[in-house]
């Protein structure tokens, strides 16, 4: 599955070179020379005390403050050839909203980042810059150190919400059309927002009681506070958006129910539903979840208020999280906050191939997560009542690059070890959710059950059916679903505005 | 919100729970369930849908007041809103004609298994029912049953209407007076377990209605992952229904009891809370 990213559309790329040319902005770059700039240290992301945050759930980044966040904004050279525009899924223009905070004005850098970006107080929080737009940073090619343009991100949008400057932009005239959006995840509350403020009347369709997909059951309070999602939801509400919780499309009702019903354009952004297991031996041991799961009954049940809330979770004395991605840090970070006393990831190649965010990493050694490299199990031995006790593991080398260009492990003879654990969550990825596919037979679906598009306008091959994410991409971040949901809207606007009604 | 329209003690701890969900009634097929949360620090419980009614829009289930989730339940009435009610989920069960099929049903699966066995009477299929009480005064939709089936052959231990023997005997008797071509069995584990061990050494096909635990009840988080031809098959989109000879029970047994401890803590948290406050 291409990670394909598009070019600048047109009248973007001609609306930066304008941003560029503007007076203030020019008198900003007079103001501090280039040099100077480039003197300005980073300013690092305050977070809470490792020992202190490694026991509740409450948000390890505290976000920069104005001082801060004025002098890494003076960092950016405001080049007048940016890359970061280029390593952004969404196409956000990023010299234009962190010169608005050089400027002082945090709620138009909101404002300028929301034209292109439904969700930013949440993409400045999870998405992996530092390999986006921050890696291709100008600044870091001179320096080796970019513009924290993930910090500032989040700083302009958290201003805006709590300044309570959330605006609500002038909507067009109603067009009668009606939309539905399948899944209330990042994919499908991107395309809400977006179809909503062409006027459109969009409906969003979520199986979970909560809306937010990953955003709610998976990634924790620590990382994503839920106040932050609930506040986004209810922008989408005020921008007319409605949602009908707990409706399985395909299930309590089909596409062409809702076709009969006048929905006109559908969006499927259902997300990788389905977890993977290892397939070894014992893995149906009780105290053994799939990351899925463990993070639903912590983060969506509240499985940690328990009993207060009614959902259990099995509280580890000794945790394994088998996975090196970001959902494997989430786990084991949530173990460690559980009480668990070791909280280890076990992953089967070795640091630098961890698909996980560097921060994330770091802050889980921070907290005192061990790391178990070129390590994978081969059984789970279970005590007298089945409960997992243990798990008998291979050590691994690494051989020659696979088709992921990453080394391959290769397990090493004879090197057998027992760790005890009571806890084990496997975070070895996800595939895509059948319940759609299965329920709508002619839509052509690739052969790992994702749906397959065409990368340029994310139609599938049923007329009027749209679907990006991860039920296309089969598990990848937050931001690429939100990119694919933006090009998906704007062809699905394109769709409406040329079919009769 | 979902609205309760009935909720109603049937026998001692099994309760009837009607509610409205038009777009649910209009989708419902014999063997899906339903997700439900009674409250909002609830869990999230499956539900075999019992009945529906497409043109009131209604939907009905029959439970077993087991742990916190349930007794909940019963302390709803008609009016209440509960703020999770979705489905209708998994695989519906096959409805062909088959020849003659057994419906063996005990304690909620008595309720469950009333659509399918309708559904296989209008088929064309000759029904056999077989309940299996604990005693007497836990017999409910009786007439219900009859109306859809051939012949019915209840047992309670007190030996109160057919018979008292245990399901093994009597459905193997069934087995030994009738050319069978399936049995359907819905009930607690032990219940189908013993049911498919009844069929398993004569060859008839045996489908069972697995109950595994669930948290999301729409594939995404494998907690009802059960072994089924050595395969891990996930209960909420691969079943509820499988082939009760292919199902790896022990595990089932185990895994079904997870949580049995925390079971305990949480209904007498919310006992303490709920009933002796006031």
């Amino acid at each position: 599955m291409s990670e394909k990213i598009k070019e600048i559309p047109p009248d973007l790329k001609e609306r930066q070179r304008e941003g560029f040319k503007l007076e203030w902005r020019k008198e900003l770059r007079k103001a501090i020379p280039v040099k100077e700039r480039m003197k300005i240290p980073l300013q690092k992301m305050p977070t809470r005390d490792a020992e202190e945050r490694n026991k509740h759930f409450q948000e390890v980044n505290k976000g920069l403050n104005a001082d801060q966040a004025q002098a890494e904004a003076k960092r950016c050279l405001d080049c007048a050839n940016p890359q970061c525009v280029m390593g952004c899924p969404v196409r956000i223009d990023i010299p234009a909203f962190v010169k608005l905070i050089e400027a002082g004005k945090y709620v138009e850098s909101a404002r300028k980042l929301k034209e292109t970006n439904s969700l930013p107080s949440i993409c400045g929080r999870v998405c992996p810059q530092e390999t986006q737009c921050e890696e291709v940073c100008n600044l870091k090619k001179a320096t080796g150190v970019g513009v924290a343009i993930g910090n500032l991100e989040r700083f302009a949008s958290d201003c805006e919400r709590e300044q309570e400057e959330v605006h609500i932009p002038k909507i067009p005239p109603s067009t009668g059309r009606k939309i539905a959006v399948l899944g209330a995840g990042p994919a499908g509350l991107t395309v809400a927002g977006e179809l909503a403020k062409k006027g459109h009347q969009v409906t969003v369709f979520e199986a979970l009681h909560v809306a937010g997909g990953v955003l709610v059951y998976g990634i924790p309070e620590f990382r994503l506070p839920k106040a932050i999602l609930e506040a986004e939801v209810d922008y989408l509400r005020q921008l007319g958006v409605e949602f009908k919780m707990n409706y399985v499309v395909g299930m309590t009702a089909s596409l062409d129910d809702l076709k009969n019903e006048g929905y006109e354009a559908f969006f499927v952004g259902t997300g990788a539903g389905l977890p993977n297991f290892m397939r070894v031996p014992g893995e149906n041991l009780i105290g053994i979840y799939s990351a899925n799961e463990y993070l639903t009954r912590v983060n969506l049940m509240r499985a940690y208020d328990f009993p207060r809330y009614d959902t259990p979770v099995f509280l580890g004395k000794r945790a394994a999280v088998l996975g090196g991605g970001n959902v494997a840090m989430d786990s084991v970070r949530t173990a460690k906050r559980l009480g668990a006393e070791f909280s280890a990831i076990v992953y089967r190649r070795s640091r630098v191939e961890m698909p996980a965010r560097v921060e994330e990493v770091y802050h889980a050694e921070e907290e005192g997560i061990e790391f178990h490299f070129l390590t994978t199990p081969t059984r789970f031995i279970g005590d007298e009542n089945n409960h997992v006790k243990a798990m008998e593991c291979l050590r691994m080398e690494l051989g020659e690059p696979d088709s992921s260009g990453r080394r391959r492990p290769v397990p090493i003879e004879g090197s057998e070890f027992i760790m005890e654990v009571d806890l084990v969550v496997v975070a070895i990825g996800n595939s895509p959710n059948p319940l759609i596919p299965q329920s709508i037979p002619e839509l052509k679906v690739g052969k790992w059950g994702n749906i397959e598009v065409d990368w340029d306008t994310m139609a599938t091959n049923m007329e009027g059916v749209y679907a990006g994410g991860d039920i296309v991409r089969g598990g990848a971040t937050v931001i690429l679903a939100m990119g694919d949901a933006r090009i998906a809207a704007m062809e699905m606007h394109k769709y409406l505005s040329t079919k009769k009604k | 919100m979902t609205k309760i329209l009935r909720r109603e003690r049937l026998v001692p701890n099994i309760h009837l729970i009607e509610v409205e969900a038009p777009e649910i009634s209009r989708k419902a097929q014999p063997g899906q369930f339903v997700m439900l949360m009674p409250d909002e620090k609830g869990e999230r419980i499956p539900l075999t849908i019992a009945d529906w009614d497409k043109e009131k829009g209604t939907v009905t289930s029959v439970f077993m007041v087991v742990g916190t989730s349930t007794q909940k339940l019963t302390m709803l009435e008609a009016g209440d809103d509960i703020p999770v009610y979705v489905g209708p989920l998994g695989k519906p069960a096959e409805i062909e004609k088959f020849g003659t099929v057994v419906c063996a049903a005990g304690c909620y699966g008595i309720g469950a298994i009333y659509p399918i066995a309708r559904a296989l009477k209008e088929a064309g299929n000759k029904v056999i029912t077989v309940l299996d009480l604990k005693a007497n005064y836990l017999l409910y939709w009786e007439e219900r049953l009859q109306a859809v089936s051939d012949d019915i052959f209840v047992s309670s231990r007190d030996g109160y209407y057919d018979c008292k023997d245990y399901i093994p005997q009597v459905l193997g008797g069934v087995l030994k007076g009738n050319k069978v071509d399936r049995v359907v069995s819905i009930g607690c584990t032990y219940l189908m377990y013993t049911c498919s061990e009844t069929t398993r050494p004569l060859g008839i096909k045996t489908i069972v209605s697995l109950n595994p635990v669930m948290v999301d009840g729409t594939g995404m988080c494998g907690a009802c992952r059960c072994t089924v031809e050595g395969r891990n098959k996930f209960a909420c989109v691969d079943g509820p229904d499988f082939d009760g000879h292919s199902v790896d029970w022990q595990e089932l047994f185990f895994r079904r009891k997870s949580y049995f401890e925390d079971e305990i803590t949480s209904l007498c948290y919310w006992e303490k809370e709920n009933l002796l406050k006031s």
